[in-house]
């Protein structure tokens, strides 16, 4: 009996305790889709090996296609967790800065031509010019908020406005399209890998960011600037130059996603790629449980977030749910989510709990 | 008129500006900024553009194409001087006008019925995004994003394909022009033409003046003024901070929800693609207009000279010939941008003068 | 209730996470009475204010209020308003985007309309009667930081209240001010209106005080007639145990020894800031323990503002032991061995959200750069040294440093920068709105400091402070350097006399 009420305790303090730990959140809300899934339909995570239409063997499966896709918005989550951590906002131009990152890996691609027989110039080139530019445009933003001191949503709502057009203009509204097989590599599989290059290039970012966060103190300086400029600046650390960095790093992070975009359809449609990924990246940073006001941040938690995200999204199109439509459900699971997440819900539900698990001893005594 | 009027707003602004400045509140200080540029750049388009500017028809007609704007921008200060922002405006907006699609074509409804649906779905967004972000504390950008999300996945849920509203009364209410007395304009006929504008225009006008009223003039405005300023010392200064959040944003829903039908009223059809971008174009007006994000700043006249400047910039970019799509983006985008810079710059050199002096 | 008592709160409990911060706590308050709430920082004064005006919720107790037959129920500040409860806090909690005349009637006026003209009228008029220099239409920004605090005092006295709350309303006043805010509230006193006076400063206490009521530790010590109980019993009581003598601190340490011909470990000529201070000299040895001194606003902050940098410099030259060196910005100073700790804690000082070793290690992590960062070992011995060191109180080092008593941070702050080996340290106002057990430490401190080498420039707004640590002043007038004392010069009398001097010529 007394055994038995120890281990209670035991159990309902950990249950507690995690219940306040950041990382909860997204797990929480990972655990309550993948049980859905389970108990809807157990074939969603049924992994099956074949060939695609190139004779290349291939894993495909919904749990596949959530590695594959999550991969973009896993890459933007890191570099949005950083920005959100040091200036306190979200960089809302990101999608419309893949448009235009991956747009400049197209024009350098086909030169003038739009439909090159041949690469204009090795695809290493094209990527890297596109990170430059992507981070000339996080730039941009990094001087609007930094030095100017413009919020960083309305700072970014310059690029996001113009965005999509300055892609257009870029290749002169005109749809450039690739033959060359092997730039949609980065998009799709590799010949004899049978996991999509997408994951490869999300866990190599996350590897590189593991180490950025280990051997230096950008965690630091981004938490400090974010908490407490002032303090900071007195602190010897130059908050301007460091909410500047954290942008132009998000620049290096859309440049990134931005050429797996455009592998995926050896092409783009300015309008449309990724669209709405800008809502996404916040989501998967607030679903990790970081404050969107800035200051301390959880990295791998926004990570997650951004699987989550994924997650959510294939497992409504598993159900046939319209592409347009989608965003409603979405909406609604996110504030669900959000809603359970909030101070004022937890402590009334580890109360709840607490209440639980006291009529339960009440019960057994009697 | 206007010309007068610019010189007037020039005088103000440049007698003794190292002095005036200073003991301008922020408000009135962004506001005077924001109604010299529009003039400037409105008298600018006359003398560059040539004479379609001079027409009041071009004026009226911006009027005319963003009375649901104005409306949607009036709502978004409200809630952007509380300290908040509300993207779903442009999503309830394209919600109200397919469910009055529906609701007029499918199901034969009168007009004032639709009327009423609109109020009653701006209201619902309102009621409930407030109560998310004023009692359980949710960041307003979340709520509000997630309730875009739902307003626009909502739409396509209604109706998925856009169409034509060809309901009689409805088709009558949106062809109503109402003549502006002492306007016209001899066209290329020589005969005289009366300048007209919609409905929605009255309501768009009637919209800016109750809100100016309300923020000038009433407790409930300062509140929000005071909720926006500092949070913390608006509780202790005795306002209820939670009932006021809840209401910036209930009535920024239900203003998104008149907008949705008044652009409805203008367009005469339903679409999921409808309002698209509007809550940004809204945020835009809004920062045109001297109400600043950090919340505490703004003013709804500004508010309606920024909708104004926004869209004559356009205007002046599609008649200099520059028609491609992505020039609007742009230039809106370079606006925004030079009004941003200006607004920090001033209130910058304004805390150094402030600071000499004490 | 007792006779005459128009407040009184019975078996206050309050606790928060891992803090009982009150438990039954009893306090009651008389018609015409100054009733001083006395402690150290962490005994639960700011927590009982802050249950009696409805900011937090108590667990338990009860709180009359005269003429009301059941405990009143006080939720949210608006409760206490109407109640008749009104209060001035520390921290200015106005609007500064309103005008001064809103700020005064915001949130306590009843219809749905604002009449501006009346409004104004009415502010002006207050505003006239209690002396404040500002216009009822100004934008409260505008106003200095002691003219918006008198403007929340103009506001809480217009309320018709019954109970008028003050805590620590003077820490930005200078000495007039106070003065003038005493006689308002002698005014109210006699008006039958009861007043809780919370403050750091005993002086002030003396002088206007009827009773004190002293809590430790979340406790109730007891409540006393200020005739009954001498200065040294309050500070006894406060702190739980016998003062040792403070006069004594100076003669306990040793005096570097000062070498012949050694260059000023630090010497600025013609500095001069954009924070609208004159040009000044300044140098000081190694060794030495110098101050600034001069009434509040006089430019002490902004003098050693400027030799670290923190300012914009605007001109002048600055030497390191004799070297020139050029000093734009903090970091500059800190290679320079220069650790400034800053007047304002909050604002200035700590990274809330930070843990307590991160504060601790952050001086010098940006020093050794970038790309070097602490191993998690080495953080942790530097923050558990420094932690025993000066007797931090913390349930560990990863506590966030927000959730520390106001001493502990500030002793937080201090490790962070002795970490760094400071050649010269700037102490700013370090003892303001800390404990009287902590202001000892910290005063000790720097004497041990400097009798080891260091040359430490110490900044208080309280004259023995100063005349206990430091052997030479420099006096402050209107933004400008007026004076030198040191040797026999260094009496109450003599700064007095040299502060006010201007008057005089």
């Amino acid at each position: 009996m007394e055994n038995k009420e120890m281990k209670k305790t035991g159990v309902s303090q950990m249950f507690r305790s995690l219940l306040s730990r950041q990382i909860f959140i997204p797990i929480a809300a990972l655990l309550l889709l993948a049980v859905f899934n389970l108990v809807t339909d157990p074939s969603f995570y049924k992994i099956t090996f074949g060939y695609n239409s190139a004779g290349d063997p291939v894993l495909s499966g919904y749990l596949m296609t959530i590695l594959d896709y999550g991969s973009e918005l896993a890459i933007l989550a890191i570099g949005m967790t950083l920005v959100t951590a040091a200036t306190g906002g979200q960089d809302i131009s990101v999608g419309a800065a893949i448009a235009i990152s991956g747009s400049v890996v197209l024009r350098v691609l086909c030169g003038t031509n739009s439909r090159p027989e041949t690469l204009q110039a090795p695809i290493i080139v094209a990527f890297l010019i596109s990170c430059v530019v992507a981070m000339m445009f996080g730039a941009f933003n990094g001087v609007l908020v930094a030095y100017f001191r413009i919020q960083p949503m309305v700072a970014t709502l310059i690029l996001f406005t113009a965005g999509r057009s300055i892609a257009a203009w870029i290749n002169n509204n005109e749809l450039p399209i690739i033959s060359e097989p092997s730039f949609g590599y980065f998009g799709g599989f590799i010949p004899g890998i049978p996991v999509p290059t997408p994951f490869f290039i999300a866990a190599a970012c996350m590897a590189v960011t593991a180490l950025l966060l280990r051997f230096t103190n950008l965690g630091l300086y981004t938490q400090a600037v974010g908490i407490n400029e002032n303090s900071s600046r007195l602190n010897g650390l130059n908050p301007a130059f460091i909410k500047f960095l954290t942008f132009v790093l998000l620049g290096l992070c859309v440049a990134v996603a931005g050429l797996i975009k455009v592998s995926r359809l050896s092409s783009i449609n300015y309008s449309v790629i990724a669209k709405d990924i800008e809502m996404d990246a916040i989501l998967a940073v607030a679903l990790g449980g970081n404050a969107l006001s800035g200051g301390k941040f959880n990295m791998a938690a926004s990570i997650l977030g951004a699987y989550v995200i994924q997650f959510l999204t294939t497992t409504l199109y598993k159900f046939n749910v319209q592409s347009d439509a989608l965003s409603a459900y979405k909406a609604v699971v996110v504030i669900v989510l959000v809603v359970l997440s909030t101070p004022v819900v937890r402590e009334w539900l580890s109360a709840l709990w607490k209440n639980v698990s006291r009529g339960q001893q009440g019960k057994e005594a009697a | 008129m206007s010309e007068s009027k610019q010189s007037a707003g020039k005088k103000s602004s440049g007698a003794g500006i190292g002095s005036k400045i200073a003991n301008m509140t922020d408000t009135n200080l962004l506001l005077t900024i924001t109604v010299v540029v529009f003039f400037a750049m409105y008298i600018g388009a006359i003398v560059f553009q040539g004479k379609g500017f001079l027409k009041p028809q071009t004026f009226f007609n911006i009027l005319n194409a963003n009375a649901a704007l104005i409306i949607a921008s009036c709502g978004m200060s409200l809630v952007m001087i509380t300290g908040g922002i509300d993207i779903s405006v442009g999503g309830v907006a394209a919600l109200v006008s397919m469910c009055c699609a529906v609701f007029l074509d499918f199901h034969d409804g009168s007009v004032f019925m639709a009327a009423v649906i609109a109020l009653a779905i701006g209201l619902a967004f309102g009621a409930v995004q407030g109560f998310l972000v004023a009692y359980l504390e949710i960041q307003p950008f979340i709520v509000t994003l997630a309730g875009m999300f739902f307003a626009r996945g909502m739409t396509t849920i209604v109706n998925t394909n856009p169409f034509n509203v060809e309901n009689p009364e409805f088709v009558a209410v949106k062809e109503t022009r109402i003549i502006v007395p002492g306007f016209g304009s001899v066209n290329k006929l020589g005969n005289y033409v009366n300048a007209y504008i919609e409905i929605g225009v009255l309501v768009a006008i009637v919209t800016v003046i109750v809100l100016f009223a309300v923020l000038r003039w009433t407790k409930l405005g300062r509140g929000f003024y005071a909720v926006g300023g500092n949070s913390q010392s608006a509780l202790m200064l005795g306002i209820n901070v939670k009932k006021t959040k809840f209401l910036s944003h209930l009535l920024c829903g239900l203003l998104a929800g008149i907008g949705g039908f008044v652009y409805f009223m203008h367009v005469g059809s339903g679409s999921a693609s409808h309002a698209s971008g509007m809550e940004m174009n809204a945020i835009a007006s809004s920062i045109i207009g001297g109400t600043m994000l950090t919340g505490g700043v703004g003013n709804i006249i500004g508010t309606f000279f920024g909708v104004l400047s926004l869209s004559t910039i356009q205007n002046i970019v599609s008649s200099a010939g520059l028609d491609q799509a992505w020039w609007t983006g742009i230039t809106i985008a370079a606006m925004l941008c030079l009004f941003l810079v200006i607004q920090s710059v001033v209130m910058a050199r304004k805390k150094m003068a402030l600071r000499a002096k004490v | 209730m007792r006779e005459n008592a128009i407040l009184e709160m019975r078996n206050i409990h309050k606790s928060f996470p891992g803090v009982r911060a009150l438990q039954g706590v009893d306090f009651t308050l008389c018609e015409g009475e100054i009733h001083a709430l006395m402690g150290e920082n962490g005994a639960g004064k700011s927590t009982l204010i802050k249950v009696l005006t409805g900011v937090y919720g108590k667990d338990e107790g009860q709180i009359f209020l005269k003429g009301m037959e059941k405990a009143a129920m006080i939720r949210s500040p608006q409760d206490a308003q109407r109640l008749g409860i009104s209060t001035v806090y520390q921290e200015i909690t106005l609007c500064p985007n309103l005008s001064v005349a809103e700020n005064m009637y915001i949130g306590r006026t009843s219809g749905f309309c604002q009449n501006w003209k009346k409004m104004n009228e009415d502010a002006d008029k207050i505003l006239t009667s209690l002396d404040i220099p500002a216009k009822a239409s100004q934008q409260l920004a505008s106003c200095s930081i002691a003219v918006q605090q008198m403007v929340a005092i103009a506001r809480a006295v217009d309320m018709d209240c019954k109970v008028l709350i003050l805590d620590e309303p003077t820490s930005s006043l200078d000495e007039q001010e106070v003065e003038k805010l005493f006689g308002l509230m002698r005014d109210l006193k006699a008006r039958g209106v009861g007043i809780i006076f919370v403050t750091h400063f005993l002086d002030q206490v003396y002088e206007v005080c009827d009773k004190i009521t002293v809590l430790r530790d979340g406790k109730l010590v007891g409540e006393y007639e200020i005739e009954t109980l001498p200065r040294v019993q309050l500070v006894s009581k406060m702190l739980g145990k016998e003062l040792d003598d403070m006069s004594d601190i100076r003669d306990e340490s040793l005096v570097y020894e000062q070498k012949n011909g050694e260059a000023p470990v630090f010497e600025a000529e013609g500095l001069v800031s954009n924070a609208g201070i004159k040009p000044f000299d300044f140098y000081i040895n190694k060794g030495e323990v110098n101050g600034f001194t001069g009434l509040l606003g006089s430019g002490r902050s902004e003098c050693v503002r400027a030799i670290f940098g923190a300012d914009r410099v605007l001109g002048g030259t600055m030497k390191k032991n004799g070297n020139v060196v050029k000093i734009t910005k903090p970091i500059d100073a800190m290679r320079n061995g220069i650790a400034y700790l800053p007047e304002d804690r909050k604002r200035d000082g700590i990274v809330g959200d930070l843990s307590v070793r991160e504060n601790i290690i952050l001086a010098l992590q940006v020093l050794k750069g970038f790309f070097k960062p602490f191993t998690k070992a080495e953080a942790n011995q530097f923050a558990e040294e420094y932690i025993k060191l000066l007797g931090i109180k913390t349930a560990s080092a990863d506590t966030p440093i927000k959730s520390l008593s106001g001493g502990n941070q500030q002793k937080a702050i201090l490790a962070r920068w002795l970490l760094t080996h400071p050649e010269y340290l700037i102490l700013d106002e370090p003892t303001r709105g800390i404990d009287v057990g902590t202001k000892i430490d910290i005063q000790k401190l720097v004497l041990k400091l400097a009798s080891e080498g260091m040359s430490v420039t110490f900044i208080s707004s309280e004259t023995d402070e100063m005349l206990r640590t430091c052997s030479r002043l420099i006096v402050m007038r209107d933004r400008k350097v007026v004076g030198g004392l040191s040797g026999q010069d260094l009496t109450q009398s003599k700064i007095m006399s040299t502060i006010a001097g201007g008057e005089k010529e």
